[in-house]
């Protein structure tokens, strides 16, 4: 899909014995833009965006980074190919400072004499300066991640993913347990960083959400995609169709 | 644009900040353990400089495996066979070194590697079956308590085996672990009549403390490399995150299962040392040793402040519980309280202990 894709996925397959949890799920994901995977769960969200992130690796099919096929063995490869997975409940790690979090297996270490120590200063200026950039003010980086809202922790994995270096970030249900308030400021996060020109991939089955930030809509269900659609192509009662209804949708295909 | 998050937590007064650390506890029960024994006990000779040396020395015993069992529960993870390693431990020395004639160092090494290897493997098996590691260890405090035993009984047809004093009186590593620092200072002061000296006997004139043992220095180095590694390094990074959430810390790319593993070997470490000191300073081996020290380890930790659930805790903590073990044990002695109230103390101190980390582990994560 032209020449800005960052990552495109061909014909995945993949099955976990024999359930077919993909059959045949095509995506391309593009520099500087939200596309948003929907679909209800069940769907296969799920197993694509851990085959994105090399959690998986699919039965057959072709992941193309940067117009070379890859293949991802394990989320340390994805993660070096500039793909960050922010997942839903598993960002952070709640009784650990702010600091720790955001520099976990990347600690900044210097030298004393023969020992290798971790560079707490440095961590803390510059995770400092990094969360004003991104609108939380901390009032000290060795507060632990506990006290911080939803949001707001949603909001330090997503800069910790950007700051690392992250081209592609895929947001698992990012706003799902958050309120009103603080799915606002997720949104906002979330547009900050895709003008950057980091490609977002936003997996929601909240619709609205979706419609809020998305360039691009893909609904997935039972597997498949049910097809692709750029922002305002599509309005909120044919996505939401799409997602509920393809059930009655494939029985009459079957037909 | 700008995001401004309203909603920051209240600013924590510095009281709630010290609620957080999570040796307040611990640092609160010395002051207060010393307090009570100082009101209760200053006549007795408990702080006397032989006093203090006979709660420092089962104090600084406790330390030893503590530090261990509290890098491990910040791991996440539990080794209930400390106990038996400990008898485990000494008998291999006692065995190599008595009944094979190994040179006693030796002998010493051969227990640490086995040991440790022992330790790598209930963390191996841990991380890879997803057990509980309660459950694993469990199944090695059985299992290395009726090795120690048979081994005993095949090699010498008793549980307990002498004669390591008479076999490693010229050995270069026993002192590291039986010997005294710091001797001459001690009789200088006697010279200086600053200590006392024995009055009569084979020891007439020595002094009543004739140096510091090496179990205490031992206790102090694991303090302060435990210390160290856990809140200055990047390993010790690692190490709260493999305890607070180890299927994060997998997907971040922190080599969960190396940790978790390190730790058991380290578990391991700390009671082959508190074995090899046992053996060298008491001259024998006995099948039955260490019994109970993992709970009472356990206990130390839990009283320092670390959270059973793991990623939480303190190495400095963990050593004042093991310090109000070793005081309040040795304590109600000086006081001549019946012994066995210790354990009705030591059952309270944990309860409290345990709700008292609850608590904090509430505030810290923000949960109701």
């Amino acid at each position: 899909m032209g020449t800005s894709s960052l990552m495109e996925l061909t014909d995945i397959h993949k099955s976990f014995g024999n359930v077919n949890a993909l059959k045949g799920v095509s995506i391309s994901i593009n520099k500087g833009e939200c596309h948003c995977l929907l679909g209800d769960n069940g769907a296969g969200k799920s197993t694509l965006i851990k085959i994105m992130s090399g959690v998986h690796q699919p039965t057959t099919g072709q992941i193309n980074i940067n117009g070379e096929t890859t293949v991802m063995n394990g989320p340390r490869e994805a993660i070096d190919s500039g793909i960050a997975t922010v997942y839903q409940d598993l960002a952070l790690i709640p009784l650990m400072s702010v600091s720790r979090n955001f520099w976990l297996g990347r600690e900044l270490t210097k030298k004393i004499g023969p020992i290798t120590v971790m560079d707490f200063e440095k961590c803390n200026s510059i995770l400092m300066s990094e969360m004003e950039k991104i609108g939380i003010q901390l009032r000290d980086p060795s507060q632990s991640i506990g006290t911080l809202s939803g949001g707001e922790r949603q909001t330090v994995a997503i800069a910790r993913a950007v700051f690392f270096g992250a081209e592609i970030l895929i947001l698992d249900e990012p706003t799902s347990a958050l309120g009103v308030y603080q799915t606002s400021n997720v949104l906002k996060t979330v547009e900050k960083v895709r003008e950057k020109g980091v490609a977002v991939v936003f997996i929601s089955h909240n619709v609205s959400h979706a419609l809020a930030v998305g360039d691009k809509f893909t609904v997935l269900s039972r597997g498949e995609t049910l097809g692709t659609a750029l922002a305002g192509e599509i309005n909120y009662e044919e996505l939401q169709f799409m997602m509920s209804g393809n059930k009655e949708l494939s029985e009459l295909k079957n037909r | 644009m700008s995001i401004n998050i309203k909603n920051i937590p209240p600013i924590r007064s510095y009281f709630k900040n010290a609620m957080l650390r999570p040796d307040l506890g611990a640092i609160v029960g010395v002051i207060l353990v010393f307090l009570f024994f100082f009101l209760v006990a200053h006549d007795t000779g408990m702080f006397s400089l032989e006093g203090s040396m006979n709660w420092g020395i089962v104090s600084s015993q406790f330390i030893i495996i503590a530090v261990g069992a509290c890098l491990l529960m910040i791991a996440g993870e539990f080794d209930l066979s400390v106990g038996s390693m400990i008898g485990f431990a000494g008998i291999v020395i006692a065995v190599t070194s008595v009944v094979w004639g190994w040179p006693v160092w030796l002998s010493i090494l051969t227990a640490f590697a086995v040991a440790m290897s022992i330790g790598a493997l209930i963390g191996y098996i841990t991380v890879k079956t997803n057990l509980p590691s309660f459950i694993v260890s469990l199944a090695f405090l059985y299992i290395l308590r009726g090795l120690t035993i048979f081994i005993a009984i095949i090699s010498t047809k008793k549980t307990i085996i002498g004669g390591v004093t008479e076999v490693a009186q010229n050995d270069w590593l026993a002192p590291i672990f039986g010997g005294e620092i710091f001797s001459g200072l001690f009789v200088w002061l006697a010279e200086q009549g600053l200590i006392q000296t024995f009055v009569a006997g084979t020891k007439a004139g020595q002094p009543v403390v004739s140096g510091i043992p090496a179990l205490m220095v031992w206790a102090l180095g694991l303090i302060i490399f435990g210390h160290f590694v856990l809140t200055k390094t990047r390993f010790g990074n690692w190490i709260y995150a493999s305890g607070g959430d180890a299927q994060a810390a997998r997907h971040i790319g922190v080599p969960v299962n190396k940790v978790k593993i390190l730790m058991f070997v380290f578990t391991a470490f700390c009671a082959t040392v508190f074995a090899t000191t046992q053996v060298i300073e008491f001259g024998s081996a006995s099948a039955d040793r260490g019994i109970l020290k993992e709970f009472e380890a356990i206990i130390s930790v839990v009283i320092g402040g670390a959270l059973l659930t793991g990623g939480y805790g303190s190495v400095i903590g963990a050593a004042l519980g093991a310090i109000i073990f070793g005081v309040v044990q040795q304590g109600l002695f000086f006081i001549g309280v019946e012994s066995s109230l210790f354990r009705v103390f030591l059952g309270v101190l944990l309860l409290l202990a345990v709700i008292l980390n609850t608590h904090v582990r509430k505030l810290i994560t923000g949960a109701k």
